[in-house]
């Protein structure tokens, strides 16, 4: 396929000099910060052009994290769906999901720029647990926030976050959820901005994060690419890559590796926080994108039954695939992911984290659509953290249920 | 529609005769009630200006004093038509500036949001989550409505940046006197002055320093080198500490009455 420059910006590549991706994207955030997101911009262009940087990166994802990260054929699954079903087993990383590439390219980079304080946000603990981790590894002072409701939900991560020696603070605001944990964590880096660096866990927030966290997360897709290329007979791609879209930093990474191909590209969002499949513009947390909010522009929020899309908001460069029709977004009940969540242990011995079961749980939707096809989903984490959860919610346990929405 | 002093002319000809400024910030909804008083009792106590806040969910510049008030009046079904509605009918000769976030005038639209500030007799916006490259669209619909908009001008910025800044502001320079969001502080930044030392270097505009001032004492002390000042944080908390609006009210006499003494 040549790439023309009419639609060049279906790809995937950089965003324009403001930031953005089409329309979406841009940097809306306290004049304090402006100057620690330009100098974040630069300093990411030329760690991303220095073969050094990429290869102390890439080394580090290698020898420490555990890639690459194996793409997984489900004999089982496939027979049971009527479509060939590959799993790239994100969920096989160390800390056990997608999550360590872009904290190990934040920590480096914050590094080289000569701070050592990371401050990140979490919403199932996945990624606090990440930067914390990297914060070890490079001997950081590391403070997550994280909403309260989470903690609770979550209880697992935050003793490890404090195990890998992170400060949990508990974000007490709002829907004291992911978004809320977002807004601490920009408070605190206002108030810090000279010696610490803001670890944003996923492909939203100003300039130049979306673009970055994404480039971090390219290696899933790249890795994929060549491996459906063994895998996959005819032009070596699969019909459709799947993937979970919270804020969408994996959908981003596995997306880059195939925006340039035929594959179809489906995003799925959970019903209760599905912000690019209600198409409203809005900005929040530094960029323009769709958001869930009200008639006045009051962010509204997210119900899902995993914590790691609990957020109202989603990527830029999502919102822009969405409008240019390059990617589909769809959501999914919170069911119909437990069902998922259950039917990927049974057949193929995988234990998913709720997030990408909402993936598997599209799929299982979208069977007569996909009846035939060659269907590769990120399997962006491990279900471990989820498995009590599950439980109780299977056992009937009333609080658990609250957790659900229709 | 309400007719109100403009912003700019009325802040510049006060500091040229010679008087500090002082802005008091009242939060819109809060109290849930009776906050509307506020607005005469503030002009009536020697505001000079009255910063009206319309609340955001999610509002990253504030700290816990503003993040709370915002809650209570949104939860009790504070929004922008209803606030600018009240501020309308506020019986007062000064100038007042709505402060909101982004998205508030994102989601009404701008030309919206800058008539219906303009209908209400609000002549000044502070957004502070729209800083000067990505201010130009809004900036452009608020000039053509009448309405200032006030840039902020942060101590991280340097001294072409912050030139920049002021050459944009309208109304006056908001200088922010912190590294850090709102709130108040035991001691006033030593950045309060060196933000208003910078800012009085390159611009004949007012300039006001906010954020951190939560005493007369550091009003004053601010006020030396800077021609007026913010107060939020240390009027919302008496309130919520279980003062009354009166209080609130007095707290800003007794500001002014230390800024016309220094
Ligand atoms: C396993 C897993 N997948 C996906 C997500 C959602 O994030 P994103 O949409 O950025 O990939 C999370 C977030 O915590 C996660 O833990």
């Amino acid at each position: 396929m040549t790439i023309t420059a009419d639609h060049a910006d279906s790809f995937m590549g950089d965003p324009d000099d403001t930031g953005r991706f089409g329309q979406f994207g841009g940097r809306y955030v306290p004049e304090t910060l402006v100057p620690a997101c330009a100098e974040l911009e630069v300093a990411f262009k030329q760690a991303w052009a220095d073969p050094q940087f990429k290869d102390e990166f890439h080394n580090l994802l290698t020898t420490y994290g555990g890639r690459p990260s194996p793409v997984t054929e489900c004999f089982r699954l496939s027979e049971e769906l009527g479509f060939r079903v590959l799993l790239k087993r994100e969920d096989l990383n160390h800390t056990g999901s997608h999550k360590i590439n872009n904290v190990i390219g934040q920590a480096l980079l914050a590094k080289r720029m000569g701070k050592n304080r990371l401050v990140a946000e979490t919403g199932a603990g996945q990624h606090g647990v990440a930067t914390a981790t990297a914060a070890a590894l490079m001997g950081m002072e590391c403070i997550v926030f994280m909403g309260e409701v989470d903690i609770k939900r979550q209880a697992l991560n935050v003793f490890r976050m404090q195990l890998l020696g992170a400060e949990v603070r508990t974000a007490m605001s709002g829907s004291r959820t992911l978004k809320d944990a977002v807004n601490e964590a920009m408070r605190d880096w206002v108030a810090t901005v000279n010696t610490t660096h803001y670890c944003l866990g996923s492909v939203m927030g100003p300039h130049p994060y979306p673009w970055m966290v994404r480039e971090f997360h390219r290696v899933i897709g790249d890795e994929a690419r060549s491996q459906c290329a063994e895998m996959i007979s005819g032009d070596g791609v699969p019909d459709y890559v799947v993937a979970c879209v919270g804020g969408g930093s994996n959908a981003a990474g596995i997306f880059s590796g195939f925006a340039d191909t035929r594959a179809k590209l489906i995003g799925a969002e959970p019903a209760g926080g599905a912000a690019v499949g209600r198409a409203v513009p809005g900005v929040v947390h530094g960029s323009k994108s769709y958001l869930m909010q009200d008639e006045f522009g009051q962010v509204q929020e997210a119900h899902s039954v995993s914590a790691g899309l609990d957020y109202p908001g989603v990527g830029p460069e999502h919102a822009h695939l969405a409008y240019i029709g390059r990617a589909r977004y769809e959501s999914v009940t919170d069911s119909e992911v437990l069902d998922a969540f259950q039917l990927l242990a049974r057949t193929e011995g995988i234990i998913p984290a709720l997030e990408p079961a909402h993936g598997l749980a599209w799929m299982v939707k979208a069977k007569s659509e996909l009846a035939g096809t060659t269907v590769l989903l990120n399997m962006s984490g491990r279900g471990d953290k989820d498995v009590a959860q599950v439980q109780a919610i299977l056992d009937g346990d009333p609080e658990a249920l609250a957790t659900m929405r229709p | 529609m309400t007719v109100r002093p403009d912003l700019e002319s009325h802040l510049t000809e006060r500091r040229d005769a010679g008087r500090k400024l002082l802005l008091p910030y009242v939060t819109g909804g809060y109290p849930v009630k009776d906050w509307p008083r506020l607005i005469e009792g503030f002009a009536a106590a020697g505001a000079d200006a009255i910063e009206i806040g319309i609340p955001f969910s999610d509002p990253v510049m504030d700290g816990p004093t503003i993040q709370e008030a915002s809650s209570i009046a949104l939860s009790n079904g504070a929004n922008p038509p209803a606030i600018l509605d009240r501020v309308a009918q506020a019986d007062v000769d000064i100038p007042l500036i709505a402060m909101t976030y982004y998205n508030v005038a994102f989601r009404m639209g701008h030309k919206r949001f800058a008539d219906a500030l303009v209908t209400a007799g609000v002549g000044g916006a502070i957004l502070p989550d729209l800083p000067l490259e990505e201010a130009a669209d809004w900036a452009e619909e608020a000039d053509r409505a009448g309405v200032a908009t006030v840039m902020l001008a942060a101590p991280t910025g340097d001294d072409a940046r912050l030139a920049r800044v002021a050459e944009r502001s309208r109304g006056f320079v908001y200088g922010v006197g912190v590294v850090g969001i709102t709130g108040e502080r035991a001691e006033l930044s030593a950045s309060a002055t060196e933000i208003a030392t910078r800012l009085k270097a390159i611009t004949s505009k007012p300039v006001v320093v906010g954020l951190g001032i939560s005493t007369p004492a550091q009003a004053v002390e601010v006020a030396q080198i800077a021609d007026g000042v913010v107060v939020a944080s240390a009027i919302i908390r008496r309130m919520l500490a279980g003062g009354s609006t009166d209080d609130a009210i007095e707290f800003v006499g007794e500001l002014r009455k230390a800024l016309d003494a220094s």
